[in-house]
């Protein structure tokens, strides 16, 4: 039991004592220059763009416009699209990819099979936008190979409409969320000792109990952390909707480009501000539950 | 061990993706890469317009016709055509901006304007957007290489009236009153008609919107863009709405229909590209004519008859729109330019190209229609509709509200 108290320890250790003030700490805070520049660049400032820009009139002044603008039924209905999407594709990832993590752990340990799923995940994980569009559109869409076969060989007919709707976006995010999940899922699960469980059995528990009392809540936080970032994945991605739905503008991302590029409403371009604002207070609230169910789940622990 | 650095590495993952989340919002802010294209191929042409323009000004001697020239509101002001000529020959150059060759046939009239006046045409960032045309106005101004005249769409043209200056072509009265500002700010050049383009070898013939309810047309039936965001797609629409019993008041007879097509099968929310047509994917396809043409042109090398349908009284247009930069810098050329647009011979090359010319009934009474041409367009039963801005404003709103249950 000891090892797993050892795991288990805080992330962060005590930090060692201060030694010296002034220039030496001055010197250590150069090495964070980059990191701090490179946050500032790419994350404060944009950010702040976003913030003010939703607050502007196309004049510059202070307007509420765009802010009462998310308030429209077309615009609630992208994010609740976009809510639903992210949260479906991102349990269904979790689900499935946390169970083939399993699957591949509890196997052969460096067997072969193992490499070519990791391997093939590893990929997979980061394959979306056009080509991923693509390969749909070629496999199911009405001129796919699948959709030709199912009219060949069984005269079925399919137009793969449902491809470039949000339904059809669950099916091709599904594609990369499973993947994403086996990476960032498998070293927690490589964790888990099979002593555990032979202790567990040892002492009289069932596999219900093993699974209640030691795996899951070991599991636990590394399984919603993953979650949380599945979410986050689907629901900032842009390349893969946009290049299969053209003809509407049902999700965020794609509500964001279309106030920029639209020639039939010009001069909406200051509701892509605060339409982005609007992903990144969801995403506050997503971050802001993960982190009370991650204080649920170290009480749980402790 | 691992348990606990992977939950920090999932952190550090959320992390790096709610700034991917913040910079993807902020990409309104900054400048899209197609504008920076247009601003290297535009100092590209600078550089040897401006060696160019060096020889030719020489020879011009002073410049006070070309200060003429800016103020100046028809030929009369020049004495008269030959005037005109002549200042713009002394000129030499002409700077066209956003003119694909293959765009309604704007290839053939650059030439046949340049072979008739010997004044060089420096075609500038042919595929650029309305917006940039404006914008390169304002960026360039002052200088050589800034465009003489605009070729614009009209919401955009309304938007940049003071960037033009009022010219009157010698054919004014031949372009329809509702086709011109009053005062000769700008006037209307050509427009496409919106049609049906479909594979006429495989489907025969079609006589109306609703043969494409049929089973025969399962899948393939596309609308060339988002109607909420793309004009074209929204004059397609709108033509749908008005074949079906609609007004530019009333759009619903519009939804209705492509809300029969979905349930049959027949609509497909995808975007028709020349690659979907010649694949067959998209075997109808709802575009402006000019562009129908050269799907048909492409075709034709595949056996296949790419005709095109324009239900009645529904021929939607809209109108690109010409005018003089306020600032051109080869004033005489610009206006010149605009003369040779309204001949019936540059306005017969449109036509070649599938979009109907602004002076088609004026030039039908004077019998100058060339008939060659004429057959380029499609078949239409009654003059061509253009909403007028508060429509379209109106009909945008009710859009964006309604299309969602069609391609949602």
């Amino acid at each position: 039991m000891t090892t797993t108290i050892d795991t288990l320890a805080p992330v962060s250790a005590p930090r060692p004592a201060r030694r010296g003030h002034g220039w030496r700490s001055a010197r250590s805070a150069i090495g964070t220059i980059p990191f701090f520049g490179y946050v500032a660049v790419f994350l404060i400032i944009p950010t702040a763009i976003v913030v003010i820009g939703a607050f502007r009139a196309p004049g510059g002044a202070f307007s509420w416009v765009n802010i009462l603008a998310l308030g429209d039924s077309t615009v609630i209905d992208a994010f609740v699209a976009s809510v639903v999407l992210s949260a479906v594709t991102a349990a269904i990832g979790a689900v499935f990819g946390g169970l083939l993590a399993y699957v591949l752990v509890t196997g052969r340990p460096g067997s072969i099979s193992r490499r070519i799923v990791t391997a093939v995940c590893s990929v997979l994980a980061q394959f979306g936008g056009v080509m991923l569009a693509f390969a749909f559109i070629a496999t199911l869409g009405s001129a796919g190979m699948i959709s030709n076969l199912l009219r060949d060989w069984l005269g079925v007919e399919t137009t793969g409409a449902y491809l470039y709707t949000v339904p059809g976006l669950i099916l091709v995010y599904t594609y990369f969320q499973i993947p994403l999940m086996v990476i960032v899922f498998l070293p927690a699960v490589d964790g888990i000792r099979a002593q555990w469980r032979e202790a567990t059995e040892t002492l009289g528990g069932s596999t219900w109990v093993y699974w209640r009392r030691v795996a899951g809540p070991l599991l636990a936080p590394a399984f919603l952390g993953s979650l949380l970032l599945l979410f986050a994945n689907a629901f900032s991605a842009y390349a893969t909707a946009a290049a299969l739905v053209t003809q509407s503008t049902p999700i965020v991302p794609l509500k964001i480009s279309g106030a920029i590029t639209n020639e039939v409403n010009v001069g909406h371009a200051d509701l892509a501000k605060s339409l982005a604002l609007g992903m990144v207070i969801i995403v506050a609230i997503v971050m802001w539950l993960y982190a009370l169910l991650q204080k649920r789940t170290a009480k749980w622990l402790g | 061990m691992r348990v606990h650095r992977m939950r920090t590495a999932a952190l550090a993952g959320i992390a790096a993706l709610s700034m991917v989340v913040a910079a993807c919002g902020s990409s309104g802010g900054t400048g899209t890469p197609s504008q920076s294209s247009s601003e290297s191929s535009s100092s590209q042409s600078s550089q040897s317009s401006s060696s160019q323009q060096s020889s030719s000004s020489s020879g011009s001697g002073g410049s006070g016709s070309s200060a003429d020239a800016k103020t100046a509101t028809s030929a009369s002001d020049f004495g008269g055509m030959d005037g005109l000529v002549a200042a713009a020959k002394k000129e030499g150059q002409l700077n066209v901006i956003a003119l694909p060759p293959d765009w309604a046939n704007y290839g053939a009239i650059i030439k046949a304007f340049s072979a008739k006046y010997g004044i060089t045409v420096n075609s500038q960032n042919p595929n650029g957007s309305s917006a940039q045309e404006i914008e390169a106005a304002k960026t360039n101004a002052g200088t050589n290489t800034a465009p003489d005249v605009f070729d614009l769409g009209p919401a955009v043209a309304l938007a940049s009236t003071d960037m033009f200056a009022p010219y009157k072509v010698q054919a004014w009265a031949d372009i329809p009153d509702a086709n011109k500002e009053a005062s000769g700010l700008w006037f209307n050049d050509y427009t496409g008609v919106m049609s049906v383009g479909y594979n006429k070898t495989k489907f025969g013939e079609i006589t109306s919107l609703n043969d494409l309810l049929g089973a025969k047309f399962k899948g393939t039936f596309a609308l060339n863009g988002n109607p909420t965001q793309a004009g074209a797609a929204f004059s397609g629409f709108v033509m749908v709405a008005l074949a079906n019993g609609g007004s530019p008041d009333n759009l619903q007879p519009g939804i209705d229909f492509f809300k029969k097509a979905k349930d049959a099968g027949t609509f497909i929310p995808i975007d028709p590209t020349p690659a979907t047509i010649a694949s067959g994917q998209t075997g109808v396809v709802i575009d402006w004519s000019y562009n129908q043409l050269s799907a048909a042109q492409q075709l034709k090398k595949q056996g296949v008859d790419w005709a095109m349908y324009v239900p009645d009284n529904a021929a939607v247009g809209s109108y690109y729109v010409q005018a003089i930069n306020k600032g051109a810098p080869h004033p005489a050329a610009a206006r010149l330019w605009e003369e040779f647009l309204y001949t019936p011979e540059a306005q017969n090359l449109y036509m070649a190209g599938g979009a109907q010319p602004v002076e088609f009934e004026a030039m039908k009474k004077a019998g100058t229609l060339d008939a060659t041409a004429e057959a380029s367009l499609p078949k239409t039963s009654s003059p061509i509709i253009q909403l007028t801005d508060a429509q379209q404003k109106a009909a945008s709103t009710f859009l964006n509200s309604n299309w969602s249950k069609i391609a949602g």
